[in-house]
């Protein structure tokens, strides 16, 4: 770079300067658009619900005039967002466990020089590719209280594990985690074996060399070295269980006394059936407020990639 | 030297991984196995108590009469999935290749804001986006739609761009610039060409995403003649409910397009996995 500056003469040197200059301008001008569009549907969008979420606007008609926080205190006193919470924790940590430990499993199985790895491999990401709707819909008929899993355990001997499933009025939301965890599984398994790959094997020879057994290596050595995908994983099926909404709609709906109910269930019939805009906004701006708790922790560690 | 009974717990290791392995290829498979035995299945066949074994014969009616009823919602998806992605893959191209290759200050500042989006939960702005949407009268066309898609693929697709525009050494971008090629020049000449990888994984990845989307389908398309097909799935099993014949060969038909291009494309799709999720 210093040795093709001073071959150019200073008249060059400005011009080529000025065109760098004249470029990065360009570069500014063709993402603009972009940072408009997020501004815009992103970032103001989201003020805008926390805005119709003070205002008095319950009915079809709009009405802006500020109530302060009565949708929140209206919202919170319900009991049907007090059960939402109940079953945003039940499913997060159903959800959250078998995708982390399941996905890590298979991932280190995977990872001790398999015949057939990329078959296997395949089988178990393609969920992944199939939406939430189709894996809703699957599931509710292999979940139907007469038929399905339930008659593959009778078959099977296994009689006394026979469960209503999704329908079932306490536990319902853990089964609905069944079918999710069946689709998002691979996608961790994908995660976790991007990360044991990336460990050197060396390390693993060291640790095997001084005595570690295969428990102490992974308890002590691979898991903390892949301490990063659990991370993400966390983040990434966190976020599902806070936005979870296609599959209970294929599945089960809010479900009896809204055993599988959700807040964007909840948020969706608020706005589209009751048309209580200003309630559901309360409901919007709550998710966004839950979905901060990872999105900030995320980004700080990503920004110690970028920067 | 190693000892009979060591080998022997070798060899019983290796078969119960094998065995856990093949068991948890069976359980993934179980429900693409029930949803096309149950769709090659007439109605009168469809008992509960049989619902694990084979059809008795090839029988296709019921694969008929679901695509008879979601073949318009298909090619809505179609018109809707294909557009989207070409479009949302070209804007991100050049995003990427900004973040990447033309730096300034803020820059970095600016990329970080707009992951966020990639979290954002689509309840926590539906209000305003149905109001703007109305207001530009886009409310309820595919036009809207596929704006919609464009706007939010704009942070994944930069965040894959920028991930791969950043293995290609500054040395080289920077030694065009000396060489007097411009802002257009550098993308044109020297990222595009060696971009198609780039562009296959995010094609692939915004087809897959904007193909199983449910939830921007049925707050921009109230219209259902207009919906995708994943929200003309959902709608089935509203009109055929003790049909499951009917719904299971509709959910395998929307299901179909991603799962082909999966298992024809499953490398680069595994790199989308890893892009996304920015750790890759």
């Amino acid at each position: 770079m210093a040795s093709a500056q001073t071959r150019l003469s200073q008249a060059a040197a400005r011009k080529r300067k000025w065109h760098i200059n004249r470029d990065l301008l360009l570069a500014i001008v063709v993402l603009t658009p972009s940072i408009i569009a997020v501004a815009v549907f992103i970032y103001s969008f989201i003020g805008w619900t926390f805005w119709i979420s003070t205002v008095n606007w319950n009915d079809a008609l709009p009405d802006y005039t500020f109530v302060g926080l009565k949708n929140w205190l209206t919202i919170f006193k319900g009991t049907r967002f007090q059960t939402d919470l109940r079953n945003l924790v039940m499913y997060a940590t159903g959800f959250m466990t078998q995708c982390i430990v399941i996905g890590f499993l298979l991932a280190a199985l995977l990872d001790q020089r398999i015949r057939g790895e990329a078959i296997f491999r395949t089988i178990y990401i393609f969920p992944f590719a199939v939406s939430a709707i189709v894996t809703g819909v699957a599931w509710r008929w292999l979940m139907r209280p007469d038929t399905g899993l339930n008659l593959l355990l009778e078959q099977v001997g296994l009689g006394f594990l026979k469960s209503r499933w999704f329908s079932d009025p306490t536990w319902g939301m853990l089964f609905i985690t069944i079918a999710s965890s069946w689709q998002f599984t691979g996608y961790i398994m994908a995660l976790y074996l991007a990360g044991l790959r990336g460990i050197p094997g060396e390390i693993k020879e060291a640790a095997q060399m001084d005595g570690c057994n295969t428990w102490n290596l992974y308890r002590h050595v691979i898991i903390p070295m892949v301490a990063p995908v659990t991370f993400t994983a966390i983040v990434l099926t966190g976020m599902g269980a806070i936005r979870l909404f296609d599959i209970v709609a294929a599945m089960s709906g809010s479900g009896q006394a809204f055993s599988t109910d959700t807040l964007a269930f909840h948020m969706f019939e608020q706005t589209f059936t009751a048309n209580r805009f200003s309630i559901s906004a309360v409901l919007g701006a709550f998710m966004i407020i839950l979905s901060a708790f990872l999105v900030i922790p995320y980004l700080r560690s990503v920004r110690r990639e970028i920067y | 030297m190693r000892t009979p009974s060591f080998s022997f717990q070798v060899l019983w290791t290796r078969l119960a991984i094998y065995l856990v392995l093949i068991a948890f290829a069976l359980y993934f498979l179980m429900p693409i196995y029930v949803m096309v035995i149950t769709g090659l299945k007439p109605y009168t066949d469809v008992s509960v108590d049989r619902m694990w074994q084979l059809p008795r014969g090839l029988y296709l009616d019921s694969f008929a009469e679901a695509w008879g009823r979601v073949a318009p919602n298909f090619g809505n998806s179609v018109v809707i999935t294909v557009p989207s992605a070409i479009i949302s893959s070209f804007i991100g191209s050049l995003n990427g290749y900004i973040f990447s290759k033309w730096r300034f200050r803020g820059s970095n500042t600016i990329f970080l804001l707009f992951l966020v989006g990639m979290f954002l939960p689509y309840q926590g702005v539906l209000i305003p986006l149905v109001q703007t949407l109305q207001a530009f009268g886009l409310y309820g066309k595919l036009t809207g739609l596929i704006f919609i898609h464009c706007i939010f693929g704009i942070p994944i697709t930069a965040l894959m761009f920028r991930s791969y525009y950043q293995g290609i050494p500054d040395e080289l971008t920077d030694a065009a610039k000396i060489d007097g090629c411009g802002f257009f020049g550098i993308y044109q000449y020297i990222l595009l060409p060696i971009a198609a990888p780039a562009f296959a994984v995010v094609l692939l990845w915004q087809f897959t995403t904007i193909w199983n989307d449910f939830i921007i389908g049925i707050i921009v398309l109230s219209n259902p003649n207009l919906a995708p097909i994943n929200v003309a799935v959902q709608n089935l099993a509203g009109s055929f409910t003790t049909e499951w014949n009917i719904q299971m060969a509709g959910a395998f038909i929307a299901a179909l397009p991603t799962i082909v291009v999966y298992l024809l494309l499953g490398k680069l799709f595994m790199r989308g996995l890893l892009a996304g999720s920015l750790k890759g």
